[in-house]
């Protein structure tokens, strides 16, 4: 199975990643050559087969609900590239292109 | 190599205990080796040396105190993804340049608790992306056995760092194989524990149900000691198992009487190099010698096993990238929107083979393919981990090779993305069961390091390191060391 170019822009805009003109080109070719490696699965019938989301045998880990230190606030913020006044500065996400789908 | 940048984590402890070197010697040793070696080699994307000097003269101090642990005075390097708060944590990638961590990740507190010196944070593929370590952003690791050859990858520069006597150890991570396969690629021992063992937090996450933080080593029983001081329950990863950490050397002995060794024959694929095949034969005729019983075993969904990944870890990876968003660390493009923004930092910041598997998992995960995909794959694995558990009725390990080849040139595998997947075709099984393996040196060919890989049991570390420590002590290709003057 081919992907056309509309598929690969309808997933980049999912995955919120910008992709040059080139780079869609090229995306279309590679992931279209892997998913058809991946079509081996069909091989197999799983109907009756139950999915393995993760190996280890825990269920609900819980914890005591205490308060416990955590990292300060200028530690948490260190890294962000836009701040104002102890915040993490964002564009506005509402009103704009990303309008309610967001 | 000088004698002190050639020695085992277990020899340096005597000597340091001995008093017959410091703490400081040893660090200046590698610190120095570092400094020869890595405009060659590149293996290091920082290095730390103000913050090594200074552990290691507090290791001195603690050692002169009798306070000793396994690890204190030990040079160790820790591959960039994970997390450190006396150096930056980059995972090879753009969009983190020059991030500081406000945190430790757990192995690193662990570490720094038992006074381990940090020489430094060692190159990998781009967020453990890879299999060659060419997906980092930052440049190509070389090959110390083949300046011309891959180290492996995703953890090519830990490996090279414990191949090349820049650390005595180094940790790794091990998604699909980015432990075991760097270290068959560069001669030394690779473990990757079992899934739950030790705790991932700080570790930057690619794909959580799968990765697994484990050590480079040069002998097994190094890799024994350094499982024991980074294993065990950890209250900020409730993935980790609350099972008790044994002493995984208890058991070692030269004698595999009694020991049951299963030889799978879906792990002899056609493309295999005839010099991995004779040497991973010869490996498997010396268990036998020690007195391990060889049994046949049939893993037939392995096959399944690399298209599997190739849904499962990209859907994971999709998921755990999408923090990167230019909002709380990390590269940040200017733009009119937020949506502009996110989509020309992600585009900017992220690589080649990074983007091409959030596509791949956004695809997999996206409205109309997700049960042909995702669901898909999940119940694939339930037969891949079935695979292993009736085998393991019948045997207490499996032996197979770690790769199918040695070490390939830059740029052979580059161009066709599947290419370079089928690097791990032996090693993913293990990440899709939950299951430890070991890599131990087993030969050459053509003047490349061979690698054996011994899979065990959930949780059954000791089995797999009894294997693997009987077999190295009953040969010599351990200690081989490559020739960098």
């Amino acid at each position: 199975m081919r992907l056309t170019i509309a598929d690969v822009e309808h997933v980049a805009a999912l995955a919120r990643l910008g992709l040059t003109v080139e780079e869609k080109e090229r995306m279309r070719d590679q992931l279209s050559s892997i998913l058809g490696h991946i079509e081996a699965l069909n091989e197999l019938d799983t109907d009756a087969i139950s999915p393995t989301a993760q190996t280890i045998n825990l269920t609900n880990v819980m914890r005591d609900d205490v308060v416990k230190p955590s990292l300060s606030r200028e530690a948490v913020l260190q890294n962000a590239p836009r701040t104002t006044d102890g915040f993490f500065e964002v564009h506005t996400p509402l009103g704009g292109e990303e309008g309610e789908s967001s | 190599m000088t004698e002190l940048t050639n020695l085992s984590a277990a020899e340096a402890r005597r000597m340091l205990d001995g008093r017959q070197i410091s703490s400081v010697e040893l660090t200046d040793a590698h610190l120095a080796r570092i400094e020869a070696l890595d405009e060659q080699l590149f293996c290091h994307l920082h290095v730390m040396s103000d913050v090594a000097k200074s552990q290691a003269i507090a290791a001195d101090k603690r050692i002169a105190e009798g306070a000793q642990t396994s690890m204190t005075g030990i040079p160790v390097s820790l591959k960039d993804v994970l997390c450190t708060t006396d150096a930056p944590t980059t995972a090879a990638s753009k969009i983190l340049e020059g991030y500081r961590s406000p945190y430790d990740a757990t192995v690193v507190a662990r570490l720094r608790e038992q006074g381990a010196v940090f020489v430094g944070k060692a190159n990998t593929d781009e967020f453990a992306m890879g299999s060659s370590t060419e997906n980092s952003a930052y440049g190509i690791t070389r090959n110390p056995w083949n300046t011309n050859c891959v180290p492996g990858g995703s953890s090519g520069g830990p490996a090279v760092a414990v191949a090349a006597g820049e650390a005595i150890v180094s940790l790794g991570s091990d998604t699909g194989g980015s432990i075991r396969q760097p270290a068959g690629f560069c001669g030394v021992v690779g473990l990757k524990p079992t899934y739950g063992r030790v705790s991932r937090y700080g570790l930057i996450a690619f794909a959580s149900s799968l990765d697994q933080i484990g050590p480079f080593t040069r002998t097994v029983e190094d890799a024994a000691i350094v499982l024991e001081a980074i294993a065990g329950k950890d209250p900020s990863d409730s993935t980790s198992a609350p099972i008790p950490v044994p002493s995984f050397r208890e058991n070692f002995s030269l004698d595999l009487t009694g020991t049951r060794i299963g030889v799978a024959q879906e792990y002899s694929v056609s493309g295999m190099e005839p010099g991995v095949e004779s040497a991973v034969v010869a490996a498997i005729d010396q268990l036998r010698a020690l007195g391990a019983e060889l049994v046949p075993v049939s893993l037939p969904h392995t096959k399944y096993a690399l298209p599997t990944y190739y849904i499962t870890a990209p859907a994971e990876a999709s998921a755990n990238l999408s923090r990167f968003d230019g909002v709380k660390y990390g590269l940040s493009k200017e733009a009119t929107s937020i949506r502009e923004m996110y989509e020309q930092t992600r585009g900017e910041g992220f690589g080649p083979e990074v983007k091409r598997r959030i596509m791949l998992g956004t695809y997999a995960l996206s409205s109309g393919y997700y049960d042909a995909y995702y669901v898909k794959a999940q119940k694939v694995r339930t037969l891949i981990k079935q695979d292993f558990d009736r085998a393991f009725e019948q045997v207490d390990a499996i032996v197979a090779p770690t790769s199918p080849t040695v070490a390939f040139q830059f740029g052979s595998r580059t161009d066709d993305p599947y290419q370079m997947y089928l690097a791990d075709v032996f090693t993913i099984p293990a990440n899709m069961a939950g299951i430890p393996g070991l890599a131990v040196p087993c030969g050459f060919s053509g003047g490349l390091p061979v690698s054996l890989q011994i899979l065990g049991k959930a949780f059954d570390e000791s089995t797999i390191l009894r294997i693997g420590h009987a077999y190295e002590q009953s040969t010599t290709w351990h200690k081989e060391r490559p020739n960098l003057g």
